[in-house]
């Protein structure tokens, strides 16, 4: 039994030291990978501009969630004016970028798993190394950077949607003044803020993306192997996402 | 070709709308964006003996109402005290010269703001003028021990004054506990 734990844990072992290889290979690659800006472009198009709906329609009621709850709780303490405050500080710090990566694990990252792991299975990648091109540099790097550009786009995006979401419920609705709303948030909100969650959206984008190549270009080439290699792109992104929230916020208080 | 129209089209809409809100969050939702698109502004300073918790970004009002912020705080160390540039706005310019400058706080444990009284000089201040008269933060810190030193002397007179009466009550107690 021990001896099969310890084959567990160097399993594991093994595949971190593997994605920080891969990692290095992808960074390597970047450079020649960004004069052919074109097919990033195209993935920022697939990743990022497909994932608007759902990131603003999120957006949109994790917002108006907030203004409601935010309410509930501020009015007993007669300052329901810093509702602003609350839902801006939520969602740019932590709900924005948290919740956008894990939207975007389930939609851009299957399908970047989904994608590769197919390209694996029927032998394309090995048909690209054949012909002398590298299935990195013009497969990989440009998913993995169109994912890295666009996250911090949708955070933003969704933080934006989430605060007129809250503006939606407080001010229209529960009829906080709008006045204050804003100036409160105005003062009340830093440069920091913003950062931090700039800074953590990026960092996502480079977690999220990352999990999903990799696990979509060393998928078991069946069709098994990358059903497999998709739902680990989501568990793995999910767990992820969120221990390394809790360390970026630690690190910026 | 048209394929790829469509797809730099979309691509680019993404981008920019990303940006967009980027620039909404550094910008609207921060007190950072009042100072770039504000309206036009002139600038006054007011030296204070101690700001209290202060800080830069507070509101500077007069009879309530906002007509500006503070824009630096720094330390004048030739006569040891706190030198607070306030960034008003161009509409309020008919502000008399010797008017005052107070420090308050928000409600009982808010932030700090600074509020202006106005003076009866003809004169109005200008921009790099200087506020003459000013008044301190009240620091809750010195006001509960004033307080608190206040009370222990009224108790200690009272003590002194009803000294035998005050033992008895206390062997009464402990007569009390001990039966217990």
């Amino acid at each position: 039994m021990f001896r099969e734990l310890w084959e567990s844990f160097t399993d594991a072992l093994e595949g971190l030291g593997s994605v920080v290889h891969f990692l290095f290979r992808l960074v390597v690659h970047t450079p020649s990978a960004l004069l052919r800006f074109n097919l990033i472009s195209q993935q920022i198009f697939n990743s990022g501009a497909f994932s608007l709906v759902i990131i603003m329609l999120s957006g949109l009621f994790v917002g108006m969630v907030l203004g409601l709850q935010g309410f509930q709780l501020l009015q007993r303490f007669g300052s329901e004016e810093s509702l602003g405050v609350a839902a801006t500080i939520g969602l740019v710090k932590e709900l924005g970028p948290v919740v956008t990566a894990l939207l975007f694990a389930g939609r851009a990252g299957t399908a970047l798993a989904s994608e590769l792991g197919l390209m694996r299975a029927t032998d394309q990648i090995s048909a690209m190394e054949m012909m002398a091109v590298d299935p990195i540099q013009r497969v990989v790097v440009p998913r993995f950077l169109g994912g890295v550009i666009s996250m911090p786009l949708l955070a933003a995006i969704f933080s934006v949607i989430g605060i007129y979401g809250a503006q939606l419920i407080g001010v229209q609705i529960m009829g906080v003044d709008s006045g204050s709303f804003w100036s409160q948030m105005r003062s009340a909100v830093g440069l920091k803020d913003v950062t931090e969650g700039i800074v953590k959206s990026l960092i996502f984008g480079v977690a999220c993306s990352l999990i999903a190549v990799y696990q979509g270009y060393y998928a078991t080439p069946t069709a098994e192997g990358v059903g497999r290699a998709t739902t680990s792109t989501v568990v793995t992104s999910a767990v992820v996402i969120l221990f390394l929230d809790y360390l970026i916020t630690a690190a910026f208080l | 070709m048209r394929k790829s129209r469509t797809l730099n089209l979309g691509t680019g809409s993404f981008v920019l709308l990303g940006f967009a809100a980027l620039f909404f969050l550094t910008t609207q939702t921060t007190s950072r964006g009042l100072t770039w698109f504000g309206p036009p502004r002139y600038e006054v300073t007011a030296k204070f003996d101690n700001v209290g918790d202060l800080k830069v970004g507070a509101p500077v009002s007069m009879s309530g109402v906002e007509i500006g912020r503070v824009a630096k705080i720094d330390f004048d160390s030739k006569d040891y005290k706190a030198v607070v540039l306030l960034r008003l706005n161009e509409r309020y310019n008919k502000i008399p010269t010797d008017s005052d400058a107070s420090i308050y706080t928000q409600g009982l444990l808010g932030g700090k703001f600074i509020g202006i009284t106005a003076g009866g000089a003809d004169s109005y201040l200008k921009d790099k003028d200087q506020i003459d008269f000013t008044q301190s933060a009240f620091v809750l810190e010195n006001l509960i021990g004033q307080v608190l030193a206040n009370f222990t002397k009224s108790k200690a007179d009272e003590q002194n004054s009803a000294a035998p009466a005050d033992t008895k009550s206390n062997a009464d107690t402990k007569s009390k506990e001990k039966t217990k």
